[in-house]
């Protein structure tokens, strides 16, 4: 007895003092038999906010996917981190997959972060979800076939709201005026306005690009004042749209703010009173369906609040990665990408399915746009959004709201 | 019409610039008696808006505005009794390394109290909206703000010049080893002048909250450019740092009407040109302790 417990502290003696001398961190040793997963999203900076539920999200998933067994037997060993920004993106990615040996990636809400993982997947042949990225760039003239795209682009949000205010009789020959962030999305969602603008005869007086740091709009709203909009549009991220909100209700002005991007925890943020208009989003913990009630009352109940919809991406594409990984009894890169290029219909909590698109690799869906909520009758704080119609209509088919081929400059090298 | 939108820059800017003051002249208080580069000042801001968040649930906007403040200036006590006395003679660098960390732990500390996700806050009902005054639009929340900061500043100038209490301050800023001759011990001086900083502070966070986001990375926004109006204003000068904090609201009002995409980095150039010409600052005095 004595004789076997000395020869054991022996031998792990022996393997602490071997690890550490071929500079292995001893964790690996014990952990082989799991499957390694790299999650980077944004925890600060004007992200930070809505990074922070989607690693909640992600977190979840992995718990669930564990507790029912894992991927092919194995658990997941779920690495989440800040991404910080492009440059700290893509060398905690590069790390994640050389020294940690993560068999894939995902995660993401910064389109400029999202490009840097792009190629480090593409360097070293894994597959990325980039799970929050809106920019239509990514897709299109930046594509590659290791990346999947699993948000909703900004044409679609541009198409989601502008279908809203078409009805609404807002839109032609109507004068705009647009706020907009100052980095790949904010350029790229600017681009999809401006050809929806056009498409429709809308006018546009003014834009103002806005670096990411501003928090006060005091100047912006001054001059749009002067602009004398008919209607005055937010083509924001993150924290500044909760600021632009709550100035705007400041100001008080007559103008109707409408958007072109939010995400529910930007919403939520925004305070009592302070949101109006029209906006669009791509899910809400509100939407009638079991699986989806399921989830959030999953979510509710590990972290006593809803799930916000970066939440939700994060936990769905885990999902997804699960799911596609048990079916082909792999993790290879290549049996992954030709599964998602099959073009296999997913749930994702929506009325209809989702499916990868083979040829740009984007989650195709619905979107939904929607308006708030009068004060009396939300039913707590988060009750905030009365969702629209799902756009497109149930009778046309998904694509119709994406980009089309002639429009989207995507082609992925072998 | 052109001169007129020019005009409405400057007095918005001139609004903002008042707003910056709450922040900036704690800083500087307690840079020019203490010596001590306060990096954890944003902290103090940051609670100040959480606090208030909080109270407003309970008491309403008015209470809440006045006792955060309050209870943050509690809290500077402590900050002042155990962190900072063991610096004002140290290395500066020393200074500079706890306060910076301090505001780290500040920030996490409040992660971990009030989660990641931030806070919502709304203006009361009474202040929203704008008036036109004149030829000018002001957000009636903002002239509130205004009226809050001078009534401030004639305390703080009234404390620093009017009173016993002031001149101790300013001597000590000036030639503490005199003051101690006298038989004057500046430390209870000193734990008043970071109580007066840190509630100031906490003030501007308590009016800010309703108009922008309450998050944990709020202080570490709100120190650069308290910084900057110092720096710009001048150490030991209470009407350089004044007139800095106005000016850096014009100067960004003013590049956003006509550049907007430089209106961020027009505070830093205005900071860079100032150095060049009068590396003290605006009207900052000859310290001996600093030189």
């Amino acid at each position: 007895m004595i004789r076997h417990s000395r020869r054991t502290l022996l031998k792990v003696g022996a393997a602490f003092a071997g690890a550490s001398t071929i500079g292995f961190p001893s964790i690996v040793l014990g952990q082989t038999e799991k499957i390694r997963i790299g999650h980077l999203t944004p925890l600060t900076g004007f992200l930070g906010a809505i990074g922070s539920y989607a690693q909640l999200g992600v977190k979840l998933a992995a718990d669930e996917i564990n507790q029912a067994g894992g991927i092919m037997g194995r658990q997941i060993d779920l690495i989440s981190e800040d991404s910080v920004n492009p440059a700290t993106a893509s060398t905690k990615a590069q790390r994640m997959i050389e020294q940690d040996g993560a068999v894939v990636l995902l995660g993401e809400i910064s389109s400029a972060s999202s490009l840097t993982i792009m190629q480090v997947a593409e360097r070293n042949k894994k597959v990325f979800f980039s799970t929050g990225a809106r920019s239509d760039a990514l897709r299109g003239k930046s594509c590659n076939r290791y990346t999947f795209h699993c948000d909703i682009p900004n044409t679609v949000m541009v198409n989601a709201v502008g279908t809203a205010l078409l009805q609404k009789g807002m839109v032609k020959g109507k004068k705009f005026f647009t706020l907009t962030a100052d980095y790949i999305f904010g350029h790229d969602l600017l681009k999809a306005a401006k050809t929806f603008f056009d498409a429709n005869s809308a006018n546009l007086i003014g834009d103002e690009l806005i670096a990411t740091d501003v928090t006060d709009f005091s100047p912006y709203l001054l001059k749009i004042r002067q602009a004398k909009p008919d209607v005055v549009c937010c083509n924001l991220a993150g924290n500044q749209v909760t600021n632009l909100v709550k100035q705007y209700a400041e100001f008080g002005f007559s103008y109707p703010l409408v958007g072109f991007n939010l995400n529910t925890g930007d919403a939520w943020a925004a305070g009592e009173g302070n949101l109006s208009g029209t906006w669009p989003t791509v899910w809400y913990h509100t939407l009638d369906n079991p699986v989806s009630k399921a989830f959030v009352a999953a979510f509710a109940k590990k972290y006593d609040k809803p799930p916000e919809n970066h939440a939700w991406i994060d936990y769905v594409s885990l999902k997804l990665l699960a799911q596609a990984i048990n079916e082909i009894k792999s993790t290879d890169t290549e049996a992954l990408i030709a599964h998602f290029e099959k073009q296999a219909q997913f749930d994702i909590m929506k009325a209809r399915k989702a499916y990868f698109r083979s040829w740009d690799h984007q989650l195709v869906q619905e979107a939904y746009p929607f308006t708030v909520k009068p004060k009396d009758q939300m039913k707590d704080k988060w009750d905030m959004l009365v969702l629209g119609d799902a756009v497109p209509e149930p009778s046309a088919p998904l694509e119709t709201i994406y980009p089309t081929k002639a429009q989207n400059p995507c082609e992925m090298k072998a | 019409m052109q001169i007129e939108f020019l005009l409405e820059q400057v007095v918005n800017g001139l609004v903002l610039g008042g707003y910056y003051l709450l922040i900036a002249l704690g800083l500087s208080l307690i840079f020019s008696v203490g010596g001590i580069v306060n990096l954890a000042h944003g902290a103090f801001y940051a609670l100040g808006a959480y606090l208030s968040v909080e109270i407003t649930k309970y008491l309403g906007f008015g209470p809440a505005v006045a006792l955060s403040p309050v209870a943050v200036a509690l809290l500077g006590i402590l900050f002042e009794r155990f962190i900072l006395r063991r610096f004002y003679t140290a290395d500066p660098i020393l200074s500079l390394l706890v306060t910076f960390g301090l505001a780290m732990v500040a920030e996490q500390a409040i992660r971990m109290v009030w989660g990641a996700a931030p806070l919502s806050a709304s203006i009361p009902p009474a202040f929203r909206g704008s008036v036109i005054l004149g030829d000018f639009l002001f957000s009636r929340y903002r002239l509130l703000i205004l009226a809050v900061v001078a009534a401030v500043l004639l305390a703080v100038w009234l404390l620093l010049h009017k009173t016993s209490f002031g001149r101790v301050v300013r001597a000590g800023i000036q030639r503490p080893d005199m003051v101690a001759a006298l038989g004057i011990r500046l430390q209870p001086y000193m734990t008043a002048i970071v109580m007066l900083g840190v509630g100031m502070a906490a003030l501007g966070g308590a009016f800010f909250a309703p108009i922008a986001i309450v998050h944990p990375a709020m202080g570490a926004e709100i120190i650069t450019v308290a910084f900057v109006v110092v720096v710009i204003g001048g150490l030991g000068s209470f009407w350089g740092v004044v007139i800095a904090a106005l000016l850096v609201g014009v100067v960004r009002g003013i590049t956003i009407h006509f550049e907007p995409a430089a209106g961020e980095a027009s505070i830093y150039i205005l900071m860079f040109l100032v150095l060049l010409i009068r590396p003290r600052g605006l009207l900052g005095e000859r310290i001996e302790k600093f030189e």
